[in-house]
């Protein structure tokens, strides 16, 4: 199609050329800046489609499982089927007497429930064991080629598609076999950990924030040496904050943070606690800095209002500035949640274990997180634990995703009602 | 019980200042009880600052600080065992630009009562302060409704509404009309005659119109040398409107300065 000519305004000719240079140049470069934004703004989208693409692919695919022991020849009717007499006596009659003994400590093979024991079967006797995997595209584009190779190489082998994010990654915990490992005890960690972060430093935050912005005067050399600092510890390494947890929570603290004050035995600092603390300490400045943007954010006309009518600064700030800041305090705190669960370093500095198989028992119960877990199991050389760390990724982003979702609504009631 | 004084609010030799700047110098002046008082002059004169000298609003400016008597009850209001929060109560105001509280036109009204300890019936009090601006029939039906969705006028009326809940004495008016039509400016103008009856009333004005209008007394302020405020001349509106005694109030009023 033609581009129209566009129509300018003038009675002289010669202006009017001239003008019409001018404005014409002055649309390129409007288009110029409009395509430029536009780029950054795919290009984002392409790191983002990137990112997840690639867990994705890692998180689903062909694997090749032998099983050291055939269960068809342990039984004719699948596992689920029997009862735990015959679980029982499958075990008793497969494993070696000081194995089953030492199953056995803490109750009858009997005794246990049925899942437990088909677990244990499995675990034990069947012991699959994951010989070749494929990521999501080989597996979708090579199928058939997959499926041939895997019959040549090993022919007592299944081939099976396996979504690596399944119920058994979330209701296992850490195990030396990638099959049988799981998120479990790390989901739970970091879940606990995220609650006393946020229990601690949301109302120390926005209490400071509180303080600075409405009671502070702004002249006072202390308070802006204190605003400077808060500013400046927003950008400060996080392995730094590890290091203070460390000697301050693990170290100075222990009595407290191990629970020894409160009549736990057996622990020593590395505990959740202690953790939930370092990373409170790590984002309260950003909690402070963004409860302060949100509290100035409040119209001065409001405070002015309030005062008029004979409030005190209590009631002023209780029932106008705190309620009209609120939105973004939440949002701040989002930002912030985002920031804490997927904070590793400063974990692995206060002591996060990386082997835990037992879920944590609360506030003084050592423990693992998401993000130390997946760290991991990147590190192991077996590849299916590559697998299960790119599906635990998927679960660390759906946690995530879940918690700012939770805040988002939290928000928006309170903006609505207005 | 001491004899009332005969004045609302009388000012001896004040002055105010931000930082080292001197905003307004020396200025004495009487304001009558249930008349209406209008403060007028050019834009820095420090009409606005005077006003919020009454109910210590300048104690939120961190600069600012006051010499001379602001006296209401024979008490100079600047003393520091003034308690500020229950002065501001007897004192009340209404801004420049309608400010109205992001809550319902019912909790714009009711809430400033109780946190001033309010016992009686709300609904009653509500309702009460309302008919007093003049307000009741527009939005009757509507009290649980957000305040910000009324017309400027209305929320200006509800401003004035919210400040006679908690019981004044005196209200001070900062160019309340400065962001109305005409029309809403005339229905605030009326609502001030009809409460002057029971209230003191004090307004800074930018508008001479308006004072020349609207109020029983006038004091014009202007600028020295040093930018400073200072009152020229204080006299009944009709006096200062016919017959100024200063050359500069009448080159105000006659509009060839300010």
């Amino acid at each position: 199609m033609k581009q129209m000519e566009p129509k300018t305004f003038g009675s002289n000719q010669e202006m009017q050329d001239a003008e019409k240079n001018f404005l014409h140049r002055r649309h390129q470069r409007a288009r110029l800046a409009q395509s430029v934004f536009q780029l950054t703004t795919l290009l984002a989208v392409i790191f983002l489609a990137t990112l997840l693409v690639t867990v994705v692919n890692k998180s689903m695919g062909y694997v090749v499982v032998e099983n050291k022991v055939d269960p068809s020849t342990l039984s004719d009717r699948p596992l689920s089927e029997l009862n735990n007499t015959e679980l029982a006596q499958m075990l008793r009659e497969n494993l070696r007497k000081n194995r089953v003994r030492t199953l056995e400590r803490a109750g009858f093979l009997e005794d246990q429930s049925q899942s437990t024991l088909v677990q244990l079967v499995e675990t034990e006797i069947i012991q699959p064991e994951v010989v070749e995997s494929y990521n999501l595209f080989p597996s979708l584009i090579n199928s058939s080629k997959i499926k041939a190779d895997a019959a040549s190489t090993y022919p007592n082998a299944k081939v099976e598609f396996r979504y690596w994010l399944n119920g058994t990654l979330l209701t296992n915990s850490m195990a030396s076999q990638p099959e049988l490992a799981g998120v479990r005890s790390a989901l739970l960690g970091s879940l606990q950990l995220i609650l006393i972060t946020i229990l601690t430093a949301f109302p120390i935050g926005v209490g400071a924030a509180i303080y600075l912005e409405e009671y502070a005067s702004h002249k006072s050399r202390i308070n802006r040496l204190i605003q400077t600092n808060i500013d400046n510890l927003a950008g400060v390494p996080s392995i730094v904050y590890g290091i203070l947890g460390l000697a301050l929570f693990v170290r100075a603290l222990q009595p407290f943070t191990s629970g020894a004050l409160f009549g736990v035995d057996g622990q020593n600092g590395r505990t959740i606690l202690s953790a939930g603390l370092t990373m409170a300490l790590l984002i309260l400045p950003i909690l402070i800095i963004n409860a302060q943007e949100a509290i100035r954010s409040v119209p001065d006309s409001l405070r002015q209002a309030s005062y008029g009518l004979g409030a005190t600064r209590w009631q002023t700030i209780w029932h106008h500035v705190l309620p009209g800041a609120l939105p973004g305090i939440l949002t701040g705190t989002i930002l912030a949640i985002s920031r804490a669960i997927g904070e590793t370093a400063p974990l692995i500095v206060v002591g996060a274990s990386t082997f835990i198989t037992s879920d944590p028992t609360g506030p003084f119960s050592s423990f693992t997180a998401l993000p130390i877990q997946i760290y991991n199991w990147t590190t192991r050389p077996q590849p299916a634990f590559q697998h299960i760390a790119a599906a635990a990724i998927l679960v660390l982003l759906i946690a995530l995703l879940s918690l700012n979702a939770a805040a988002i609504l939290l928000r928006n009631r309170f903006a609505k009602r207005v | 019980m001491n004899q009332p004084s005969k004045y609302a609010i009388e000012t001896r030799g004040l002055n105010i200042f931000y930082g080292d700047f001197q905003a307004v110098k020396d200025i004495s002046l009487q304001f009558e009880r249930n008349r209406i008082t209008a403060i007028i002059g050019p834009s820095g004169c420090g009409k606005s600052t005077v006003l919020r000298a009454f109910n210590r609003m300048n104690d939120f400016v961190p600069s600012a600080h006051a010499t001379g008597e602001v006296l209401y009850h024979d008490q100079n209001i600047n003393h520091p065992s003034v308690d500020a929060v229950q002065l501001r109560r007897l004192i009340g105001m209404v801004f420049q630009k309608p400010n109205p509280f992001p809550k319902s036109i019912y909790d714009n009204i009711a809430w400033g009562a109780k946190m001033n300890g309010f016992r009686g019936n709300t609904d009653d009090l509500v309702e009460e302060t309302l008919r007093q601006a003049a307000l009741w029939d527009e939005v009757k039906d509507n009290l649980k409704r957000s305040a910000l969705a009324l017309s400027g006028g209305q929320q200006q009326r509800l401003c004035i509404a919210r400040a006679l809940a908690v019981r004044p004495e005196i209200i001070l008016m900062d160019e309340p009309c400065s962001a109305l039509d005409p029309i809403a400016t005339l229905k605030i103008e009326d609502l001030m005659r009809e409460l002057s009856q029971n209230y003191t009333i004090i307004i800074v004005t930018h508008n001479m119109q308006q004072a020349a209008r609207a109020s029983d007394y006038t004091a014009f302020f202007t600028m020295d040398t040093d930018r400073s405020g200072i009152m020229v001349e204080y006299n009944e509106t009709s006096l200062i409107f016919t017959k100024p005694k200063d050359q500069r109030t009448e080159d105000y009023i006659t509009g060839r300065f300010g």
